[in-house]
């Protein structure tokens, strides 16, 4: 493997058939390769984001980020952006399911993957990924310390709705990432979530690393913690291995 | 975590953006990852003027001990406001 890539921002269709924006990496040095949605974080389709898409791409997966904010907010910075669409009161579940979809869609259309896709997301992210996981036809999913995932919060203008309850409906194996020292989600919401799991009979691998707490991944937060996130990538490409390629 | 918390409120302000000064209508108070300040979390506060489009923002981010100093300044200016001047600002 090279790790040579290409990306791209594009136009994709999202939910209600809506064009919005979306950023590409693909991997130049190889054939029927498998496919990742990546969702971005609450604060934004950002350059952070987009990193991890050329990961993906490096390591031989087409990855595509579908900006969740395009409708608010195109062509705005991605600060700007999130604090538009949290004014507005988030991005409503359902939508968010319909722009996976569309990614989904555009990445099994490409005559170069082989129809296998999953969906990785982080922090708000990883609710996300859990639900689309739970709604959509995936082969796999990555739920990277997703919060409110066996919790909600009713407090307006931002509600989020527990989503433990859909958890039957998984269509794919689930790798979550966790830190031992995050507080949402709590080791506690996480066995929460690994009971109903279980009691539904899915395929599922949880991982906590000790001495991480939230966003261990963020290489540019003190958050980060290299250990949990290198060991973290680690398994995030076996599992893929397993799953997708 | 992403907190999702979010105090939303009207106002009538002017703040300078990226793009010059403009008039903002809201504003939105929260403790959540911040974009550039160097921590894990902190306390936001973004003038926004939606109907202006969403360059036309101002934001700080902050850690909550300077955001309650910096609370109680406003508090303490408006509260020593020299008598008169009130009812001018509220014209």
């Amino acid at each position: 493997m090279t790790h040579n890539l290409r990306a791209d921002t594009i136009t994709i269709l999202g939910h209600g058939g809506d064009e919005i924006e979306a950023y590409l990496a693909i991997p130049t040095d190889a054939q029927a390769v498998g496919s990742m949605v990546v969702i971005h974080h609450m604060p934004g389709y950002d350059e952070g984001t987009k990193e991890i898409a050329r990961k993906f791409a490096a390591n031989g997966y087409a990855a595509l980020v579908p900006n969740l904010y395009y409708r608010e907010a195109p062509g705005a910075s991605p600060d700007d952006a999130a604090a538009t669409v949290r004014n507005a009161g988030g991005v409503p579940d359902e939508r968010l399911v319909g722009d996976v979809e569309g990614a989904m869609n555009h990445l099994k259309a490409l005559d170069f993957t082989n129809g296998q896709v999953g969906v990785i997301g982080y922090c708000s992210g990883g609710r996300q990924s859990f639900l689309s996981g739970c709604r959509l036809p995936l082969n796999a999913v990555i739920d990277c310390y997703g919060a409110f995932v066996a919790v909600g919060r009713d407090e307006p203008p931002m509600i989020v709705k527990p989503v433990i309850d859909e958890a039957g409906n998984l269509s794919a194996p689930l790798l979550g990432l966790f830190g031992a020292d995050d507080t949402f989600p709590s080791p506690e919401q996480n066995e929460a979530l690994a009971e109903a799991l279980k009691a539904a009979g899915k395929d599922f691998t949880f991982r906590t690393f000790d001495g991480a707490g939230h966003a261990f991944f963020a290489s540019d937060r003190p958050s980060y913690r290299p250990e949990a996130a290198v060991e973290g990538w680690e398994d995030i490409f076996t599992f893929l291995a397993r799953t997708i390629a | 975590m992403c907190t999702y918390q979010t105090e939303r409120l009207d106002v009538r302000a002017s703040a300078k953006t990226s793009e010059g000064w403009a008039s903002m209508t809201n504003a939105i108070v929260y403790f959540d990852h911040p974009v550039h300040f160097a921590a894990g979390h902190a306390l936001m506060i973004d003038l926004l003027n939606p109907t202006a489009g969403p360059s036309a923002r101002a934001a700080i981010e902050m850690d909550p001990e300077s955001a309650r100093a910096l609370a109680n300044a406003i508090l303490q200016s408006l509260d020593t406001i020299p008598d008169g001047l009130l009812g001018e600002l509220a014209s």
